[in-house]
Protein backbone atom coordinates (compact mmCIF):
# COMPACT_ATOMS: atom_id res chain seq x y z
CA UNK A 1 0.00 0.00 0.00
CA UNK A 2 1.15 3.34 -0.90
CA UNK A 3 2.55 5.50 1.72
CA UNK A 4 -0.51 8.58 1.70
CA UNK A 5 0.65 10.23 4.64
CA UNK A 6 3.74 11.42 3.43
CA UNK A 7 3.61 14.63 1.99
CA UNK A 8 4.58 14.93 -1.66
CA UNK A 9 7.66 16.57 -1.93
CA UNK A 10 7.57 19.78 -4.19
CA UNK A 11 10.78 18.67 -5.55
CA UNK A 12 9.79 15.75 -6.34
CA UNK A 13 6.97 17.25 -9.17
CA UNK A 14 9.53 19.42 -10.02
CA UNK A 15 12.39 17.44 -10.31
CA UNK A 16 9.85 15.11 -12.51
CA UNK A 17 9.02 18.32 -14.89
CA UNK A 18 12.77 19.11 -15.53
CA UNK A 19 13.53 15.15 -16.04
CA UNK A 20 10.60 15.40 -19.79
CA UNK A 21 12.51 18.59 -20.02
CA UNK A 22 15.63 17.00 -20.40
CA UNK A 23 14.05 13.62 -22.43
CA UNK A 24 12.64 16.42 -25.02
CA UNK A 25 15.60 18.64 -25.55
CA UNK A 26 17.74 15.68 -25.48
CA UNK A 27 15.34 13.79 -28.25
CA UNK A 28 15.19 17.51 -29.63
CA UNK A 29 19.04 17.10 -30.10
CA UNK A 30 19.99 13.95 -31.40
CA UNK A 31 16.94 14.81 -34.19
CA UNK A 32 19.13 17.83 -34.88
CA UNK A 33 22.23 16.30 -34.99
CA UNK A 34 20.81 13.03 -37.14
CA UNK A 35 19.09 16.47 -39.33
CA UNK A 36 22.95 17.85 -39.92
CA UNK A 37 24.70 14.54 -40.87
CA UNK A 38 21.75 13.70 -43.30
CA UNK A 39 21.92 16.87 -45.13
CA UNK A 40 25.94 16.81 -44.56
CA UNK A 41 25.68 13.05 -46.59
CA UNK A 42 22.47 13.95 -49.00
CA UNK A 43 24.76 17.47 -50.15
CA UNK A 44 28.30 15.32 -50.53
CA UNK A 45 27.74 13.97 -53.81
CA UNK A 46 28.87 9.91 -53.83
CA UNK A 47 28.34 9.84 -57.67
CA UNK A 48 30.79 12.38 -59.68
CA UNK A 49 30.57 12.63 -63.80
CA UNK A 50 33.80 14.36 -64.03
CA UNK A 51 36.07 13.44 -66.62
CA UNK A 52 38.54 10.88 -66.19
CA UNK A 53 41.95 11.54 -64.29
CA UNK A 54 43.83 9.80 -67.16
CA UNK A 55 44.39 11.54 -70.41
CA UNK A 56 45.59 9.81 -73.12
CA UNK A 57 48.48 12.41 -74.96
CA UNK A 58 48.67 10.17 -77.92
CA UNK A 59 51.73 8.96 -80.28
CA UNK A 60 55.34 10.37 -78.91
CA UNK A 61 56.02 11.85 -82.08
CA UNK A 62 53.59 14.29 -82.02
CA UNK A 63 55.94 16.44 -79.46
CA UNK A 64 58.71 17.60 -81.13
CA UNK A 65 62.08 17.63 -79.19
CA UNK A 66 62.67 20.52 -76.57
CA UNK A 67 58.84 21.66 -76.94
CA UNK A 68 56.41 22.14 -74.23
CA UNK A 69 53.23 21.47 -75.49
CA UNK A 70 49.29 22.44 -73.43
CA UNK A 71 46.44 20.74 -73.79
CA UNK A 72 43.93 23.19 -72.12
CA UNK A 73 41.10 20.57 -72.02
CA UNK A 74 43.19 18.26 -69.90
CA UNK A 75 45.22 21.04 -67.99
CA UNK A 76 48.70 19.57 -68.65
CA UNK A 77 52.14 19.80 -70.47
CA UNK A 78 53.69 17.28 -72.28
CA UNK A 79 57.61 18.18 -72.11
CA UNK A 80 60.15 16.62 -74.68
CA UNK A 81 63.00 17.49 -72.98
CA UNK A 82 66.81 15.72 -73.81
CA UNK A 83 65.96 13.26 -70.67
CA UNK A 84 62.76 12.15 -71.94
CA UNK A 85 59.30 12.70 -72.01
CA UNK A 86 57.46 14.26 -68.73
CA UNK A 87 54.42 15.79 -68.02
CA UNK A 88 53.35 18.81 -65.88
CA UNK A 89 50.28 20.16 -64.28
CA UNK A 90 49.33 23.29 -65.90
CA UNK A 91 47.01 24.47 -63.42
CA UNK A 92 48.53 26.84 -61.19
CA UNK A 93 49.64 26.12 -57.40
CA UNK A 94 48.10 29.57 -56.54
CA UNK A 95 44.19 29.56 -57.08
CA UNK A 96 44.03 27.26 -59.37
CA UNK A 97 44.16 28.92 -62.97
CA UNK A 98 45.72 27.68 -66.49
CA UNK A 99 48.81 28.41 -66.90
CA UNK A 100 50.37 29.20 -70.31
CA UNK A 101 53.66 28.60 -72.19
CA UNK A 102 55.56 31.61 -73.52
CA UNK A 103 57.84 30.21 -76.03
CA UNK A 104 59.62 33.83 -76.24
CA UNK A 105 60.53 34.30 -72.38
CA UNK A 106 61.20 30.48 -72.61
CA UNK A 107 58.86 30.29 -69.07
CA UNK A 108 55.33 29.01 -68.07
CA UNK A 109 53.21 32.28 -66.66
CA UNK A 110 49.85 32.21 -65.54
CA UNK A 111 47.24 34.84 -66.26
CA UNK A 112 45.83 35.49 -63.32
CA UNK A 113 48.68 36.60 -60.55
CA UNK A 114 51.46 37.08 -62.26
CA UNK A 115 53.40 33.79 -60.85
CA UNK A 116 56.34 32.31 -63.83
CA UNK A 117 57.84 28.62 -63.51
CA UNK A 118 60.98 27.09 -64.80
CA UNK A 119 60.05 24.46 -67.94
CA UNK A 120 60.22 21.82 -65.10
CA UNK A 121 57.81 23.25 -62.93
CA UNK A 122 60.30 25.13 -60.95
CA UNK A 123 58.67 28.41 -59.66
CA UNK A 124 60.62 31.61 -60.78
CA UNK A 125 58.31 34.50 -58.98
CA UNK A 126 54.98 35.22 -58.24
CA UNK A 127 52.47 33.99 -55.38
CA UNK A 128 52.40 30.72 -56.17
CA UNK A 129 53.29 28.62 -52.75
CA UNK A 130 54.35 25.17 -55.07
CA UNK A 131 55.75 24.42 -58.07
CA UNK A 132 53.95 23.05 -60.79
CA UNK A 133 53.37 19.07 -60.07
CA UNK A 134 55.10 16.29 -61.89
CA UNK A 135 52.40 14.02 -63.54
CA UNK A 136 52.93 10.12 -64.21
CA UNK A 137 53.36 9.72 -67.59
CA UNK A 138 53.99 6.11 -69.33
CA UNK A 139 53.54 4.40 -72.41
CA UNK A 140 50.18 2.00 -73.49
CA UNK A 141 50.33 -0.85 -75.53
CA UNK A 142 49.41 0.87 -78.08
CA UNK A 143 52.65 3.11 -78.29
CA UNK A 144 50.40 6.55 -76.89
CA UNK A 145 51.85 8.33 -74.05
CA UNK A 146 49.12 8.54 -71.18
CA UNK A 147 49.22 11.00 -68.20
CA UNK A 148 47.49 10.50 -64.53
CA UNK A 149 46.32 13.72 -63.54
CA UNK A 150 45.44 12.56 -60.03
CA UNK A 151 49.24 10.75 -59.50
CA UNK A 152 51.78 13.27 -58.74
CA UNK A 153 55.51 11.98 -59.39
CA UNK A 154 59.40 13.68 -57.81
CA UNK A 155 60.16 15.61 -60.08
CA UNK A 156 63.51 14.94 -62.12
CA UNK A 157 63.96 11.45 -60.93
CA UNK A 158 64.54 9.10 -63.26
CA UNK A 159 61.23 7.28 -63.11
CA UNK A 160 59.17 10.12 -63.90
CA UNK A 161 60.48 10.36 -67.17
CA UNK A 162 59.49 8.47 -70.45
CA UNK A 163 62.05 7.28 -72.82
CA UNK A 164 61.12 5.94 -76.45
CA UNK B 1 -25.23 69.66 -50.10
CA UNK B 2 -22.11 69.39 -51.98
CA UNK B 3 -23.07 68.13 -55.54
CA UNK B 4 -19.34 67.31 -56.23
CA UNK B 5 -17.37 65.40 -54.52
CA UNK B 6 -13.52 66.24 -54.08
CA UNK B 7 -10.55 63.16 -54.88
CA UNK B 8 -10.07 62.95 -50.82
CA UNK B 9 -13.80 62.65 -50.56
CA UNK B 10 -14.11 59.41 -53.12
CA UNK B 11 -11.23 58.58 -50.74
CA UNK B 12 -12.99 58.81 -47.62
CA UNK B 13 -15.99 57.00 -49.06
CA UNK B 14 -13.80 53.97 -49.98
CA UNK B 15 -12.06 53.89 -46.35
CA UNK B 16 -15.19 53.36 -44.88
CA UNK B 17 -16.76 50.75 -46.99
CA UNK B 18 -16.82 47.39 -45.43
CA UNK B 19 -14.63 45.76 -47.25
CA UNK B 20 -11.48 48.32 -46.87
CA UNK B 21 -12.59 47.91 -43.03
CA UNK B 22 -12.25 44.52 -42.97
CA UNK B 23 -8.44 44.76 -44.33
CA UNK B 24 -7.23 48.01 -43.05
CA UNK B 25 -8.29 47.92 -39.36
CA UNK B 26 -6.96 51.13 -37.84
CA UNK B 27 -9.84 53.40 -39.00
CA UNK B 28 -10.59 56.72 -41.08
CA UNK B 29 -9.35 60.01 -39.76
CA UNK B 30 -5.74 61.56 -39.39
CA UNK B 31 -5.79 61.52 -35.74
CA UNK B 32 -2.18 60.85 -34.16
CA UNK B 33 -3.72 57.51 -33.05
CA UNK B 34 -5.06 56.71 -36.08
CA UNK B 35 -1.88 57.31 -37.73
CA UNK B 36 0.09 55.00 -35.33
CA UNK B 37 -2.41 52.39 -35.85
CA UNK B 38 -2.23 52.39 -39.46
CA UNK B 39 1.49 51.61 -38.80
CA UNK B 40 1.67 49.52 -35.96
CA UNK B 41 -1.53 46.92 -37.60
CA UNK B 42 -0.01 46.75 -41.10
CA UNK B 43 2.47 43.61 -41.26
CA UNK B 44 5.03 45.12 -43.44
CA UNK B 45 4.83 48.45 -41.48
CA UNK B 46 4.65 47.25 -37.74
CA UNK B 47 8.55 46.65 -37.76
CA UNK B 48 8.93 50.27 -37.80
CA UNK B 49 8.31 52.66 -35.11
CA UNK B 50 5.39 54.24 -35.27
CA UNK B 51 6.31 57.60 -34.58
CA UNK B 52 9.84 59.33 -35.52
CA UNK B 53 11.70 62.76 -35.13
CA UNK B 54 11.13 65.13 -38.30
CA UNK B 55 15.14 65.51 -38.41
CA UNK B 56 15.67 62.10 -38.49
CA UNK B 57 13.82 61.37 -41.83
CA UNK B 58 15.84 64.40 -43.59
CA UNK B 59 18.46 63.77 -45.99
CA UNK B 60 21.57 64.37 -43.81
CA UNK B 61 21.02 61.67 -40.88
CA UNK B 62 21.18 58.83 -42.93
CA UNK B 63 21.55 59.48 -46.73
CA UNK B 64 18.58 57.14 -46.95
CA UNK B 65 21.80 54.09 -47.82
CA UNK B 66 19.59 51.32 -45.43
CA UNK B 67 16.77 52.15 -47.74
CA UNK B 68 18.20 52.87 -50.94
CA UNK B 69 20.21 49.42 -50.14
CA UNK B 70 16.35 47.80 -49.62
CA UNK B 71 15.80 49.38 -52.88
CA UNK B 72 18.59 47.05 -55.16
CA UNK B 73 17.22 44.43 -53.35
CA UNK B 74 13.67 44.74 -54.29
CA UNK B 75 14.82 45.63 -58.07
CA UNK B 76 17.18 42.67 -57.72
CA UNK B 77 14.41 40.72 -56.74
CA UNK B 78 11.66 42.00 -59.50
CA UNK B 79 13.88 41.24 -62.38
CA UNK B 80 15.78 38.13 -60.39
CA UNK B 81 12.45 36.15 -60.95
CA UNK B 82 12.07 36.84 -65.04
CA UNK B 83 15.18 36.26 -65.49
CA UNK B 84 14.74 32.58 -64.28
CA UNK B 85 12.31 31.75 -66.96
CA UNK B 86 14.56 31.51 -69.82
CA UNK B 87 17.61 30.53 -67.67
CA UNK B 88 18.49 26.92 -67.47
CA UNK B 89 21.04 26.39 -64.82
CA UNK B 90 22.99 23.53 -66.81
CA UNK B 91 26.38 23.25 -68.41
CA UNK B 92 26.40 24.49 -71.85
CA UNK B 93 22.90 25.71 -71.78
CA UNK B 94 23.12 28.23 -69.29
CA UNK B 95 25.77 30.52 -71.04
CA UNK B 96 23.27 29.68 -74.64
CA UNK B 97 20.52 31.10 -72.24
CA UNK B 98 22.51 33.96 -71.02
CA UNK B 99 23.29 35.22 -74.54
CA UNK B 100 19.66 34.03 -75.78
CA UNK B 101 18.67 36.80 -72.93
CA UNK B 102 21.29 39.63 -74.04
CA UNK B 103 19.93 39.09 -77.66
CA UNK B 104 16.59 37.37 -78.61
CA UNK B 105 14.44 37.65 -75.69
CA UNK B 106 12.13 40.52 -75.84
CA UNK B 107 13.57 42.96 -72.71
CA UNK B 108 15.62 40.42 -71.76
CA UNK B 109 18.68 42.85 -71.99
CA UNK B 110 16.97 45.57 -70.38
CA UNK B 111 15.88 42.99 -67.33
CA UNK B 112 19.58 41.48 -67.52
CA UNK B 113 21.52 44.69 -67.41
CA UNK B 114 19.03 46.64 -64.44
CA UNK B 115 19.94 42.89 -62.59
CA UNK B 116 23.55 43.59 -62.95
CA UNK B 117 23.59 47.03 -62.19
CA UNK B 118 21.76 47.32 -59.30
CA UNK B 119 23.65 44.12 -58.07
CA UNK B 120 26.80 46.39 -58.29
CA UNK B 121 24.78 49.53 -56.86
CA UNK B 122 23.66 47.09 -53.94
CA UNK B 123 27.39 46.09 -52.75
CA UNK B 124 28.21 49.88 -52.93
CA UNK B 125 25.16 51.22 -51.07
CA UNK B 126 25.92 47.98 -48.38
CA UNK B 127 29.45 49.55 -47.99
CA UNK B 128 28.15 53.41 -48.04
CA UNK B 129 25.69 52.32 -45.68
CA UNK B 130 28.16 50.78 -43.04
CA UNK B 131 30.76 53.55 -43.23
CA UNK B 132 28.01 56.21 -42.69
CA UNK B 133 26.79 54.09 -39.46
CA UNK B 134 30.08 53.84 -38.42
CA UNK B 135 30.91 57.46 -38.69
CA UNK B 136 27.79 58.44 -37.13
CA UNK B 137 28.41 56.28 -34.51
CA UNK B 138 25.04 54.50 -34.95
CA UNK B 139 27.08 51.37 -34.13
CA UNK B 140 27.04 52.43 -30.09
CA UNK B 141 24.64 50.80 -27.29
CA UNK B 142 22.32 49.52 -27.80
CA UNK B 143 22.67 48.88 -31.09
CA UNK B 144 25.61 46.71 -31.44
CA UNK B 145 23.47 43.60 -31.87
CA UNK B 146 21.81 45.27 -35.11
CA UNK B 147 25.48 46.64 -35.98
CA UNK B 148 26.12 42.58 -36.07
CA UNK B 149 23.12 41.71 -38.29
CA UNK B 150 24.21 44.23 -40.68
CA UNK B 151 27.71 42.58 -41.06
CA UNK B 152 25.94 38.73 -41.61
CA UNK B 153 23.45 41.06 -44.33
CA UNK B 154 27.10 42.61 -46.09
CA UNK B 155 28.47 39.30 -45.89
CA UNK B 156 25.08 37.46 -48.03
CA UNK B 157 25.27 40.21 -50.11
CA UNK B 158 28.77 39.67 -51.31
CA UNK B 159 27.67 35.92 -51.38
CA UNK B 160 25.02 37.04 -53.86
CA UNK B 161 27.53 38.79 -56.17
CA UNK B 162 29.49 35.88 -56.19
CA UNK B 163 26.98 33.27 -56.47
CA UNK B 164 25.66 35.38 -59.53
CA UNK B 165 28.53 35.75 -60.86
CA UNK B 166 29.00 31.81 -62.25
CA UNK B 167 25.52 31.73 -63.53
CA UNK B 168 26.67 33.31 -67.34
CA UNK B 169 28.80 30.18 -67.61
CA UNK B 170 31.61 32.60 -69.78
CA UNK B 171 34.90 32.32 -69.01
CA UNK B 172 35.27 35.54 -66.60
CA UNK B 173 32.73 33.15 -64.60
CA UNK B 174 34.32 29.87 -64.93
CA UNK B 175 37.33 31.26 -63.89
CA UNK B 176 36.60 33.55 -60.73
CA UNK B 177 34.54 31.27 -59.29
CA UNK B 178 37.81 28.70 -59.72
CA UNK B 179 39.88 31.24 -58.11
CA UNK B 180 37.42 32.24 -55.63
CA UNK B 181 36.50 28.75 -54.70
CA UNK B 182 40.78 27.75 -54.06
CA UNK B 183 40.45 30.39 -51.70
CA UNK B 184 38.15 28.66 -49.81
CA UNK B 185 40.34 25.27 -50.04
CA UNK B 186 43.27 27.96 -47.91
CA UNK B 187 40.81 27.08 -45.08
CA UNK B 188 42.90 25.27 -42.32
CA UNK B 189 41.92 21.77 -41.98
CA UNK B 190 38.44 21.10 -43.58
CA UNK B 191 39.70 23.14 -46.67
CA UNK B 192 39.52 21.02 -49.22
CA UNK B 193 36.20 19.62 -47.96
CA UNK B 194 34.56 23.22 -47.86
CA UNK B 195 35.85 23.08 -51.67
CA UNK B 196 34.43 19.88 -52.05
CA UNK B 197 31.08 20.77 -51.13
CA UNK B 198 30.63 24.12 -52.49
CA UNK B 199 31.29 23.11 -56.12
CA UNK B 200 29.70 19.84 -55.60
CA UNK B 201 32.33 18.12 -57.20
CA UNK B 202 36.72 18.68 -57.54
CA UNK B 203 36.25 21.29 -60.59
CA UNK B 204 34.07 24.08 -61.47
CA UNK B 205 31.44 21.98 -63.59
CA UNK B 206 27.69 21.14 -64.19
CA UNK B 207 26.89 20.21 -60.06
CA UNK B 208 28.80 23.56 -58.76
CA UNK B 209 26.52 25.80 -61.28
CA UNK B 210 23.30 24.44 -60.21
CA UNK B 211 24.25 24.82 -56.37
CA UNK B 212 25.41 28.26 -57.10
CA UNK B 213 22.29 28.66 -58.77
CA UNK B 214 20.23 27.11 -55.53
CA UNK B 215 22.04 29.57 -53.46
CA UNK B 216 21.79 32.69 -55.42
CA UNK B 217 17.85 32.24 -56.09
CA UNK B 218 16.61 30.53 -53.27
CA UNK B 219 18.89 30.29 -50.04
CA UNK B 220 20.64 33.29 -49.84
CA UNK B 221 17.53 35.61 -50.62
CA UNK B 222 15.37 34.13 -48.41
CA UNK B 223 18.47 34.33 -45.20
CA UNK B 224 18.91 37.98 -46.54
CA UNK B 225 15.26 39.01 -46.39
CA UNK B 226 15.04 36.64 -42.99
CA UNK B 227 17.94 39.02 -41.84
CA UNK B 228 16.75 42.17 -43.18
CA UNK B 229 13.46 41.96 -41.13
CA UNK B 230 15.22 41.08 -37.67
CA UNK B 231 17.69 44.92 -39.19
CA UNK B 232 14.39 46.26 -39.69
CA UNK B 233 12.65 45.56 -36.32
CA UNK B 234 15.67 46.28 -34.05
CA UNK B 235 15.45 49.89 -35.12
CA UNK B 236 12.31 50.36 -33.03
CA UNK B 237 13.34 48.21 -30.57
CA UNK B 238 16.88 49.54 -30.04
CA UNK B 239 14.85 53.64 -29.92
CA UNK B 240 14.48 54.66 -33.30
CA UNK B 241 16.60 55.91 -36.14
CA UNK B 242 18.10 58.18 -33.13
CA UNK B 243 18.92 57.18 -30.12
CA UNK B 244 20.03 59.67 -27.10
CA UNK B 245 21.64 56.60 -25.34
CA UNK B 246 23.82 55.92 -28.20
CA UNK B 247 25.56 59.38 -28.27
CA UNK B 248 28.83 59.46 -26.40
CA UNK B 249 28.92 59.82 -22.79
CA UNK B 250 30.48 63.32 -23.16
CA UNK B 251 28.07 64.81 -25.52
CA UNK B 252 25.09 63.73 -23.41
CA UNK B 253 26.99 65.39 -20.19
CA UNK B 254 27.08 68.03 -22.06
CA UNK B 255 23.79 68.59 -23.30
CA UNK B 256 22.08 71.17 -21.13
CA UNK B 257 18.83 70.95 -19.21
CA UNK B 258 18.35 67.27 -20.12
CA UNK B 259 17.61 65.20 -17.46
CA UNK B 260 17.94 61.76 -18.90
CA UNK B 261 22.05 63.30 -19.56
CA UNK B 262 21.88 64.60 -16.05
CA UNK B 263 21.07 60.93 -14.43
CA UNK B 264 22.91 59.10 -17.15
CA UNK B 265 26.20 61.40 -15.96
CA UNK B 266 26.06 60.20 -12.53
Amino acid sequence: MPDETKPVSSDDAVDRRKFFAKLGLGSLTIAAAGTAAFAYQFLEPNVLYEPSPVVNAGKPDRYPLDSVTLDVNSGIYIIHSQEGYFSLSAVCTHLGCLTAWKPELNLIACPCHGSKFERDGKKIEGPAPRPLPWKRIWLNDDGDLLVDRSTDVPPLQRDSFVRV
Amino acid sequence: MAITKTIDQYFDDLRSTRVWRSVFRSGTGSSTLHRALAIQQNVFLHLFSTKVRARMLGFSATWYLGTLTLGTFLILVATGIPLMFYYHPSAPQAYADTKDLQFVVSSGLFLRNLHRWSAHAMVFLVFAHMFKVFYRGAYRTPREFNWVIGIVLLLITLLLSYTGYLLPWDQLAYWAITVGSNIASAVPVMGNKIHFMLLGGNAVNANALLRFYVLHCMILPLTAMFFVAIHFWRIRKDGGLYSHASEPATLRTNAAGSDTAAKEAQ
